[in-house]
């Protein structure tokens, strides 16, 4: 039997070697000293006719910078367009002005959705806590099979009418 | 005939069973009860040490290994399609979400379960355990429930270890070995990663892996014929059974933890 001493001493090393591997996989693994807390900001709302495959915790970000996080994803009852609840660091953006525009973009040919704001030019009013981007100033998600659908029925139809 | 082999599938099967009734209740007096704080934290810190320290060399080495491998092959693949920038993201998922619990818990049921197996059967071939309950202390309590514990605080510590050292040997392969850009292997890394849906639930997975490979030792151990031929083949039955619940459980957290996105 060992050393009481020494068994305690490697044991508290080792639990410090695993707090420290922790802490490594937190901070350079998965990045959380970027992390984005999500109950901090406020909430803001877009209605879109389509989301495609956008997914809750979904990014939001404006000319590139994250700002955001999509946190809730309805369908509005009467007019069954798309309800997307975000959360918007205020951080990040204070003011966000009422008459900015929301689109679902796709990162890369393959990637993620996500949510793309455009900033409006009313500098008088700006989006708080509840506030509802309307379905006329968004941008549904573009879906790549209804693309090429129209494309090639476009193409089908442009060599048809020259045979008749 | 036929009923005869009805009786054997059900003779069996009520063995198995009578089986998991056994471990559920030893491991119930075992943990169940009031803590001995005096005793228990010493008696707790010598098994994390023979449990959890002896077996760290096992898990760095082969960590170290496992990450290396894993960015020379995802390395030789991923620059076919010049997309070896995503080295860091492929080794970092790979290892958090699977490899780290699955692999640091089959390594960890070979080192320390077969080993618990092995001195609690020794323990109760040579009438330790009877002599002990004779003396009036609860074997269960005294022996089986901070071995129990240890097991179950170690194995999630090793597999925290075990994902770091990894991660390294990747890096070190990846970035100072092939020239993959290290900026790059981090960032890609640090974008694909999240915290609490990759990395907890990586460390959830060995928690649970860590209650089944000490639960199945220990009752194995407690269960064995009293030979030296029966500790031998408890021994084996633990590393198998351990083994087969290792990766049948781990199909199920996954599809519970990753299946629906």
């Amino acid at each position: 039997m060992m050393k009481m001493r020494t068994v305690e001493i490697t044991v508290g090393a080792f639990m410090i070697a695993s707090i420290l591997s922790l802490l490594m996989l937190a901070l350079q693994v998965s990045g959380l000293n970027t992390f984005y807390k999500e109950d901090r900001g406020y909430k803001v709302k877009a209605e879109f006719t389509n989301i495609g495959s956008l997914k809750v915790r979904a990014k939001v970000s404006l000319g590139g910078v994250l700002i955001g996080r999509v946190v809730r994803i309805d369908l509005e009852p009467k007019t069954f367009n798309a309800k997307v609840w975000m959360i918007i660091d205020p951080l990040r953006v204070d003011k966000l002005p009422i008459d900015s525009r929301a689109s679902i973009l796709t990162a890369g040919l393959l990637g993620d959705n996500y949510i793309s704001i455009t900033p409006g030019f009313n500098d008088t009013e700006f989006l708080k806590e509840g506030d509802t981007i309307p379905i006329d100033s968004t941008d549904s998600a573009v879906i790549l099979e209804q693309l090429v659908s129209k494309f090639l029925a476009g193409q089908t139809n442009g060599n048809a009418k020259p045979a008749h | 005939m036929l009923i005869k082999r009805v009786q054997l599938l059900g003779r069996s099967g009520l063995g198995f069973l009578d089986n998991i009734g056994q471990a559920a209740i030893i491991l119930y007096h075992a943990i169940v009860g009031k803590p001995d704080w005096a005793h228990g934290i010493s008696r707790l810190t010598q098994q994390l040490y023979s449990v959890g320290v002896l077996s760290l060399i096992i898990i760095v080495l082969s960590s170290l290994f496992i990450g290396m491998v894993l960015a020379l092959q995802g390395y030789t693949i991923l620059v076919k399609f010049g997309a070896e920038h995503a080295l860091g993201q492929l080794i970092a998922l790979s290892l958090v979400r699977e490899l780290g619990p699955v692999v640091g818990a089959l390594l960890f049921a070979g080192r320390a379960g077969s080993a618990l197996t092995a001195e609690i059967g020794l323990m109760k071939t040579t009438e330790q355990l009877s002599s002990m309950e004779m003396m009036g202390i609860d074997p269960l309590r005294r022996i089986i429930g901070p071995r129990f514990w240890a097991g179950q605080i170690s194995l999630p510590l090793l597999t925290l270890i075990f994902n770091c050292v990894a991660v390294l040997g990747g890096y070190m392969v990846g970035v100072e070995w092939l020239g993959v850009d290290g900026g790059a292997f981090w960032a890609n890394m640090q974008s694909a990663v999240d915290f609490h849906a990759d990395v907890v639930n990586g460390i959830i997975k060995s928690v649970v892996f860590g209650s089944v490979v000490t639960w199945i030792a220990v009752y194995q151990g407690l269960d064995c014929p009293p030979t030296s031929e029966g500790i031998g083949r408890a021994t084996t039955r633990t590393v198998v059974y351990s083994s087969l619940a290792i990766l049948g459980l781990d199909f199920f957290l996954t599809a519970v933890m990753f299946g629906d996105t």
